[in-house]
């Protein structure tokens, strides 16, 4: 059976190149960074050299970076690290209603603490409007935290607007960025802002590491106490094996970049186009154009995303969806709730995320399994049986 | 993929008595798109037994192999038979079920509860007529 893995936004596979740049940091290189004896020399060089692959990823200085173990953590130092470092100014913080949880989460914890977090709304694509931000700035803001795009709907965020009217008010201005960085360009002087995650495995490196840039200048409070590691900012010893990767893994994408993106741009936009002219009553979810190049999004009416995702995954087709029964939270995803969709589409959420492995005949194969599937599922509907007699009029 | 048991994989892959019954006897509808799950259970009932019973299910890999599960378990019993399958009863028919999945897809013993009620409520408004 045909194998097609379209779930590259949970996770890449790690490239070979990077698991080789891995393997000497398994073995013989071991030493704790922090000492001072040839054995640590040998892995805080590796660091270092990681260090500058991740900053030119972004355009940022090696200084600037500080080394997490994933995304969701550079998020929590972020959101939870900034607030805390200007709590003297003030006690309100920006985030938008799309945010990841990592995001989310740390503002609700926010506000347990007592701080007062707002949500800006996004329109029917997952674009945040820089006008409601400006609106909903308070006196008191000391954070706004709106992610560089959004890893279900696949939105790129009007970034640079939303900084330039941070920048005017002096208020530190977060991105998590851990679905645009090692994917597309991303060039922090010129988003504007003052601190950005990422994530390795979302650019074909190791799991389990993740970095946030962090301008010169801007305080933060760290979030892990201990040794002086990454400047006193995130005690711990290293996971120099993975900060490694993470930073061949950045150094690749950097050179790949844009070979990767012309090659799944196209990809993406024939499952886009594709997909609803072969399925009746299936919307796009996210921006038509503003999103990432290899993500294709899509809510199929009348069905309900684990069962889509379970039989694809019989056929070999790997995909995630944001419907409640595949959240652990068991509710429909907040994004899709945020967007305006109602409950009962938001279920159908399916998405696929292309990757360098993906070719056409994938997609192809996507587009000829899907609507069998779609079609056995809706037999099965209670809801579409009521659609078939309510519009169709038929039996 | 959730950890579904063997059994779950067979009725979600191949679920037992999908579809409408025509002039039913008793239908019993619960669930809601917002949770996530949805169930119709149609009933056909002769000389106190349940002769056919179908259901529609929208939802999660669970809540079809449990509505599947209690199509099958429900058929060719008596009415009071019928009404003793409880969620804790067709979980265990399969062979298990997701701690999360318990109480959000597990709703096919309380549609097909409501379908039975349905039908004697009927017959008793019926035979007054």
């Amino acid at each position: 059976m045909r194998k097609v893995y379209l779930d590259n936004a949970a996770t890449t596979p790690l490239l070979s190149e990077v698991r080789e740049a891995m393997m000497p940091y398994l073995g013989d290189i071991f030493g704790n960074p922090s000492s001072l004896h040839d054995w640590g020399d040998g892995a805080r060089e590796a660091i270092g050299h990681a260090r500058t692959q991740v900053a030119q990823l972004i355009s940022a200085d090696p200084g600037e970076i500080i080394f997490t173990g994933s995304g969701t953590e550079s998020n929590n130092f972020a959101v939870k690290g900034l607030t805390l470092a200007q709590q003297a100014k003030g006690k309100h913080v920006l985030i938008s209603a799309i945010e990841h949880f990592s995001v989310l989460h740390s503002a609700r914890t926010l506000e347990k603490w007592g701080f007062e977090v707002s949500e800006v709304p996004v329109d029917k694509h997952g674009m945040v409007d820089p006008d409601d931000v400006l609106r909903q700035i308070r006196k008191d803001t000391i954070l706004v935290s709106i992610m560089h795009a959004n890893g279900e709907v696949g939105t790129i965020e009007p970034i640079q607007e939303i900084a330039r009217i941070t920048r005017e008010r002096k208020i530190p201005f977060h991105t998590d960025a851990v679905a645009t960085a090692g994917t597309m360009p991303v060039n922090v002087a010129e988003l504007g802002v003052d601190a950005l995650s990422l994530a390795g495995n979302q650019f074909y490196g190791p799991k389990g590491v993740g970095a946030l840039w962090i301008r010169k200048g801007v305080r933060i409070m760290p979030l892990l106490d201990g040794g002086i590691q990454e400047e006193g900012r995130r005690a711990g010893t290293e996971n120099v094996p993975a900060i490694v990767g993470l930073g061949k893994a950045a150094e690749l994408a950097k050179t790949h970049m844009a070979d990767r993106i012309k090659r799944l741009t196209p990809l993406r936009d024939h499952l886009l186009k594709e997909l609803p002219g072969r399925i009746e009553h299936v919307v796009v979810t996210g921006h038509p154009q503003h999103r990432l190049p290899g993500h294709a999004s899509f809510c199929v009416e009348f069905i309900e995303g684990e069962s889509m995702l379970m039989l694809l995954n019989s056929k070999g087709i790997a995909v995630s969806s944001g419907s409640a029964c595949t959240s652990r939270a068991l509710k429909a995803s907040h994004v899709l709730i945020a967007m305006g969709l109602s409950h009962e589409i938001a279920q159908g959420s399916i998405l696929f995320t292309l990757g360098i492995d993906s070719s056409g005949e994938d997609i192809n194969y996507v587009l000829d399994t899907m609507p069998p599937i779609v079609d056995r599922l809706r037999q099965m509907s209670p809801l579409y049986a009521k659609f078939s007699k309510t519009v169709k009029g038929g039996k | 993929m959730p950890v579904y048991s063997e059994k779950v994989m067979d009725h979600f892959m191949n679920p037992r008595n999908v579809g409408e019954i025509e002039n039913p006897d008793g239908v019993g509808e619960v669930g809601n798109p917002v949770c996530g799950d949805m169930m119709t259970f149609y009933i056909k009932v002769k000389d106190n037994r349940l002769e056919d019973v179908k259901f529609r299910t929208f939802g999660c890999g669970a809540a079809i192999a449990v509505s599947s599960m209690v199509s099958e378990m429900a058929k060719g019993k008596t009415l009071e038979e019928a009404m003793k399958i409880t969620p804790r009863s067709v979980a265990d028919k399969l062979e298990g079920l997701p701690k999360q999945k318990f109480h959000c897809s597990n709703l096919g013993a309380q549609a097909l509860n409501k379908a039975i009620k349905d039908y004697l409520s009927k017959k008793k408004g019926g035979g007054k007529k």
